[in-house]
This record gives structure tokens, C-alpha cells and sequence, in this order.
């Protein structure tokens, strides 16, 4: 009996206890998929793990080799405070940092600015000069870990900081490992963090690409990220399109200024979301891989393999989680983070059961740990590689979520490129016109969300949160004024002059910057170059 | 019978972050409401925000906070709004705001703050109860 057959004779007469079955993206789903949704070159289309268009896998073991990174991202209060949690969660088994800003850093303001009142190590830690990025990396060699750090407009100082640190510690820049978010296209899109315009933002992510490839062979300098597309209410195809679209403009920058491709396409990295429903999660995961490796062979020809794997980072949705019954996240977190493995990723964070309420207490961000180990050492999907692939299922959502997100990077094409369809706004209204018809959907309870629109209890007992401590914005605006004030001001000043003449010659940001930070120049001090030179970008504030 | 002048809601997101996926949710639901809505967008100061509402006469202002700045954010705006006259209008928000914080937020003259999972309908409705036209 075909497919076809059985849905008439057999599917038909039953009845269902749905009008529409879809995912979370709303896309439908068939009540069944089986070889007859799958083209006859399906076999070898799919390949097989650590071969072109991988995707099984960008590695031939996966993780049997080696298992993925646990890296649960923290920063909170001050550079000792984080440092605290750093120091704790390598304590217990994690292998790899990550570091989170607070919003005054992530924008380019020091912790003394009128801007930053109130938000000083809310969000993340606050770094404004040195004297912090050395702070939080204390009893940390640079050289045993890898560390990633989320930000993005500001990525260039901070990534000086942290090379200035690791000479300091005697670590030679060949030697650090890690990787930095710098994707400034998706700040435009969605999280909007951003400076100056899109053009001069771009041309800053390409001078890191281009002085990473030459001085820090090993450091990823932008984590090209669905992660923010997603969590602003995006589609799981428009998160896959949206983030291989600006992987390939990345990738025509920087050709455009001179580099060869496979000299800087091994170092791109991406970071996707993983949200809850699980069967759309593993497809994107599969499909991204093979859609960015066919466009790096076909579209940039490139040669070299390490340039056409799309080695990813993922996240459980913060979005996702409910602030009603916050243990029941913990469950969401599970399933999300078992999408991410058996799509393959290789570095993973699970997003702790209270962060709708606060930042993570170290309780919480324990569990959301072990949540992670237990999936790693007692659930057994890490002992066979892509244990999916081949179910028709799969592969045939593998094949649509491609499809579709091809059809969207061609409409991008058609703008004439990401830059052009930002401008446009063309992102980032069907971004806001998705999360619109889920709120809806929600609120019509047409989508469930458990405990917040059924199965809803009365009454409940607020876990215990994590509060940032209200003295550490005067401490920390204190600490930024003094390093101004004892620091050697005429050699802060000719630093920055230097950071200043390489912003509008167009030379290579990243050796004045590194002077700069050595000089003491703040985060602030060098926004406002920034600033200065390339303007300031508003929020076009469209609904 | 006089027609009912239609409502004037500034939607505004003070502060450094940039989540403005709720902030543009609510804004979009007050408007196929029937509300006349404002939205600022991102990255305001409290002073931008009080300005908009003298500028554009709206009758409340709904301020969307995830930062965890909001025990600075929402006095600071209250503060400027009763400078430029405005303390007449009615403030709601929204955000990643814990239980304990909502007394300090009421006692400052907040009228009401919505927590993670409040449907639109609820904010509607709210407003349809507790927002008169000025004037």
C-alpha cells in the first residue's frame, strides 16, 4: 500500500482530535511521513557523519569522540562576583565559559555613565576598562579553556581586553581558544544592541575576522547566531534562512576586502536555538548544516572541508520558559537540549528554571547542569551517532526546512542582499508578524502552554531568586572613575587618537585597540569614538 | 450621544536592552483593540519617554522593562512626567519583574505591572477598566 493509499482507505475514516496539527513555527505537519516523501537520492543527500553536505553530523564520531562543550552562560554584579560563579561551575564539570555583559558594556557605556543608572551588572557582568576583564579572569589561564563572550557592538574592545589579559598571563594569542558573538547583522534584526549603522558595523566584525585569521588562529570571531532571531518571536525556517543569510554576507565582506575564503570560512562558527518542539529542532539543526555546506562549495567555492562544516553552539529558548510553575521548565529544557544533541551541535547551554523570574541562582543553574550530564552519561543517545537520521520523518522535515529557507535567502538575494533588507525592514517584520501570530495563538488557546494557559494552579511559591547586590553600581561606576583618574592620561589620550585615525582610514581596528585597552581606554571612551566617526543608529521603531 | 474619544497609549521601552518583541506584541494588540497607540522604540531615556507623552497628549503610558532595571526605570519616569505636568497619566508596564519589587513599583504611583505570561486580552481589558480619556 502507498502513502496516498493509506491516508485514503485507512487515515480518513478516523477522526482527530484537532482541526490543524503544527509546530510551535506553525508550520503542519502530515499525520505520517514514510519513503514515499523522500526523493530516490535521499541515501545520498543525507551522507553520512564527517562527509559532505553533513547532514549527519560535521563529525565522523560525534560523540563518541568527544562529547559537546557545556557551557552554561553567567555573568552577573561585578568582575569578582562572576568570576565566583566562573570558578564554580568549573568545579563542577563544566568545560568551557561563557561570559555574559551587562547592558551598559554591551552598549558601549561605562558603569559611571547617566545612561548605565540602574542597569550596572543587572543583566551580566560589568566591564568598562581592563582592570574588570583581568578581575574576571583571575586563577583562569587563558590557555586551559575556551571561553566564549556575548557581545556584539562593542566585540572589538572587548576582544583587545581579552588578548591583552592573555599576554599578561604569558599565554601566547596562537594559543587562546574561543569564540566571540560579533554578529552584528542579527543585532539589527533582532536583539538590537547595537552603535553606529549597519555598513560600519560590518566593516568592524570584518577587521576581527581578518585580524583573528592572522594573529588568533584558534579564536572563532563571530558566532553567526539564529539564536536572537529566534527568541524575538522568529519561525524556525525564518531563524535557519535569516542566519545563513548572514553567514553569507559575512562571507562576501570579508572576500571583498581580500581574504581568501577557506583562509577564513574553518573559523566561522554559528549558535541556533533549540526550542520545544522537537521534531522541527532537529530538522533546522540537519538541514543548516547541509544548506551552509553546499553554499560555501557551490556559492564561495570553497575547498578546504573545515570551511564547509557548520560547527554550531545551541541554546535552550529562554523564550519558552513560563514564569508560572518555573519547575516545569526544567522538563522544557530537557527536551530542548535532547534536540540540540541528536541535531548535533557542539557546545551546548541550558537555560536554568528561574531566568523568567531573574537571573539564575547557583541552584538553579546546577540543575540546568546536570540536566546536561544526565543526557551526556545516562540517557545513551550520545553513543551512536545521529541516531535519527533515516527516519522519514526527519529527513523529510530536513528537505522542507531547506527548501523553505532557501526560498527566503533567494527573497533576501532579491533585496539585494542582508544589508539592503535590513534597511528595508524586511527581517524584522516577519520576525514581529510570527511572534504576533503565536502571542495570538496562545492567547486563543490554539497553542498550549502548560500552566500559563491550561493546567494552571491558583496559587504558587516563588522559588528563591538571585539579587544583584544595589551596591554594585557605585562600586563599579567608583572603580571606572579611579582607573580614569591614576591611569597615565596623555597616553590614554594619544591611544585613542590612534583607535580614532584607523576608524576613518579604514586600517585594521584591532592593534590600536589592543594599545588602547593596555592604556586603560574604556569600553565607553572607545564607543564614543565610534560614535563619533560613524554615527549613531536609531531604532527605526516600526510595529 | 457624544462619540467616545478613542484612547492614546504610549508603548515605550526605556533603557539599554533591546527585547522589544513584547513591547511590539502589546503594542500591536492595543491597536487592533481600537486604541491609538504610540510606540517610542528602543533604547529611551525616562526623559524621551515623558517628552513623548506631553508631545503626543496620550492618556497612559505602558513601559516595557526585561533588564532588571525597573526599580530605577519606572520612578525615573514617573519623576519626569509629574516635571513636564503629565503625572495625571495613568502608567502600566510589563517585564522580568519579581513578586517583591511590585510594592516599591505601586507605592511609586504605577498603576499596574503585568509578569511573564499575561494573555493581551488581560491588558485590554485592564485598560478598557481603568483608562478614562483625559479631557
Amino acid at each position: 500500500m502507498t502513502k496516498r493509499d493509506w491516508l485514503e482507505r485507512r487515515y480518513r475514516t478516523e477522526p482527530e482530535r484537532r482541526l490543524r496539527f503544527s509546530t510551535v513555527s506553525d508550520m503542519e505537519v502530515e499525520p505520517l511521513y514514510t519513503a514515499d516523501d523522500l526523493p530516490a537520492d535521499t541515501a545520498e543527500r543525507v551522507g553520512l557523519p564527517g562527509e559532505f553536505p553533513y547532514t549527519r553530523g560535521v563529525y565522523p564520531s560525534m560523540y563518541r569522540g568527544r562529547l559537546w562543550t557545556m557551557r552554561q552562560f553567567a555573568g552577573f554584579g561585578t568582575a569578582e562576583d562572576t568570576n565566583g560563579r566562573f570558578q564554580f561551575l568549573l568545579g563542577e564539570g563544566q568545560t568551557g565559559l561563557s561570559t555574559a555583559f551587562d547592558m551598559p558594556t554591551l552598549m558601549g557605556y561605562d558603569a559611571d555613565h547617566p545612561r548605565a543608572l540602574g542597569e550596572v551588572g543587572r543583566e551580566g557582568v560589568a566591564v568598562s576598562s581592563l582592570v574588570d576583564m583581568r578581575a574576571l579572569f583571575d586563577g583562569i589561564r587563558l590557555d586551559r579553556v575556551t571561553t566564549s563572550m556575548t557581545v556584539n557592538c562593542t566585540a572589538s574592545v572587548l576582544l583587545a581586553m581579552y588578548l591583552a589579559v592573555a599576554e599578561e598571563q604569558g599565554v601566547p594569542w596562537t594559543a587562546v581558544g574561543g569564540t566571540i558573538q560579533n554578529d552584528m547583522l542579527k543585532e539589527f534584526i533582532a536583539q538590537k544592541e547595537w552603535i553606529c549603522p549597519p555598513e560600519p558595523s560590518l566593516r568592524i566584525v570584518v577587521d576581527m575576522i581578518e585580524f583573528c585569521a592572522r594573529e588568533v588562529p584558534r579564536w572563532h570571531p563571530v558566532s553567526i547566531s539564529g539564536y536572537h532571531i529566534r527568541e524575538a518571536g522568529s519561525t524556525a525556517v525564518q531563524e535557519l534562512a535569516f542566519t545563513i543569510a548572514d553567514g553569507i554576507t559575512y562571507a562576501d565582506a570579508a572576500l571583498k576586502r581580500g581574504l581568501a575564503i577557506d583562509d577564513f570560512a574553518p573559523r566561522l562558527s554559528f549558535f541556533f536555538n533549540l526550542h520545544n518542539d522537537f521534531l522541527e529542532e532537529v530538522a533546522k539543526l540537519r538541514a543548516a548544516r547541509r544548506l551552509w555546506a553546499t553554499i560555501m562549495r557551490d556559492r564561495f567555492g570553497a575547498k578546504d572541508p573545515r570551511s564547509l562544516r557548520l560547527r554550531t553552539h545551541a541554546q535552550t529558548a529562554g523564550a519558552s520558559l513560563t514564569a508560572q510553575q518555573p519547575l516545569n521548565n526544567i522538563v522544557r529544557v530537557t527536551v530542548q537540549a535532547l534536540a540540540g544533541i541528536l541535531g548535533g551541535v557542539q557546545s551546548l547551554h541550558t537555560n536554568s528554571l528561574d531566568e523568567t523570574l531573574a537571573l539564575p541562582s547557583e541552584q538553579a543553574v546546577m540543575v540546568a547542569l546536570r540536566t546536561q550530564q544526565v543526557l551526556a552519561d545516562e540517557s545513551g543517545v550520545a553513543n551512536v551517532v545521529d541516531p535519527l537520521g533515516g527516519s522519514w520523518t526527519i529527513e523529510a522535515l530536513t528537505d522542507r526546512m531547506e527548501r523553505e529557507a532557501r526560498a527566503y535567502i533567494e527573497r533576501i538575494d532579491a533585496l539585494g542582499g542582508m544589508i539592503r533588507a535590513i534597511e528595508a525592514g524586511y527581517p524584522q517584520r516577519e520576525i514581529a508578524d510570527a511572534a504576533y501570530a503565536y502571542q495570538q495563538q496562545v492567547d486563543r488557546k490554539e497553542k498550549v502552554v502548560v500552566g500559563v494557559n491550561r493546567y494552571q494552579v491558583p496559587e504558587e511559591r516563588p522559588p528563591e531568586l538571585l539579587r544583584v547586590a544595589p551596591d554594585v553600581e557605585v562600586r563599579q561606576a567608583d572603580r571606572v572613575r579611579r582607573v580614569k583618574r591614576e591611569r597615565d592620561g596623555a597616553a590614554a589620550r594619544a591611544a585613542l587618537r590612534r583607535v580614532r585615525a584607523a576608524a576613518e582610514s579604514g586600517e585594521n581596528l584591532m592593534p590600536p585597540l589592543v594599545a588602547a585597552v593596555k592604556a586603560l581606554c574604556t569600553v565607553g571612551e572607545i564607543s564614543d569614538v565610534y560614535r563619533e566617526v560613524f554615527g549613531q543608529y536609531r531604532d527605526p521603531a516600526w510595529l | 450621544m457624544a462619540v467616545r474619544p478613542r484612547l492614546r497609549i504610549l508603548i515605550a521601552k526605556p533603557g539599554l536592552d533591546g527585547h522589544d518583541r513584547g513591547a511590539k506584541i502589546v503594542a500591536r494588540a492595543l491597536r487592533d483593540a481600537g486604541f491609538e497607540v504610540i510606540y517610542t522604540g528602543l533604547h529611551q531615556t525616562p526623559a524621551m519617554v515623558a517628552e513623548a507623552a506631553i508631545q503626543e497628549d496620550v492618556d497612559a503610558v505602558g513601559l516595557s522593562i526585561l533588564s532588571g532595571a525597573h526599580l530605577t526605570l519606572f520612578p525615573a519616569v514617573m519623576e519626569e512626567l509629574a516635571r513636564r505636568g503629565g503625572g495625571d497619566k495613568v502608567v502600566f508596564g510589563g517585564g522580568i519583574v519579581p513578586d517583591e519589587d511590585l510594592p516599591a513599583l505601586i507605592s511609586a504611583g504605577v498603576a499596574k505591572v503585568f509578569t511573564p505570561g499575561a494573555s493581551t486580552q488581560e491588558i485590554v481589558d485592564w485598560i478598557r477598566a481603568n483608562v478614562r480619556p483625559r479631557g
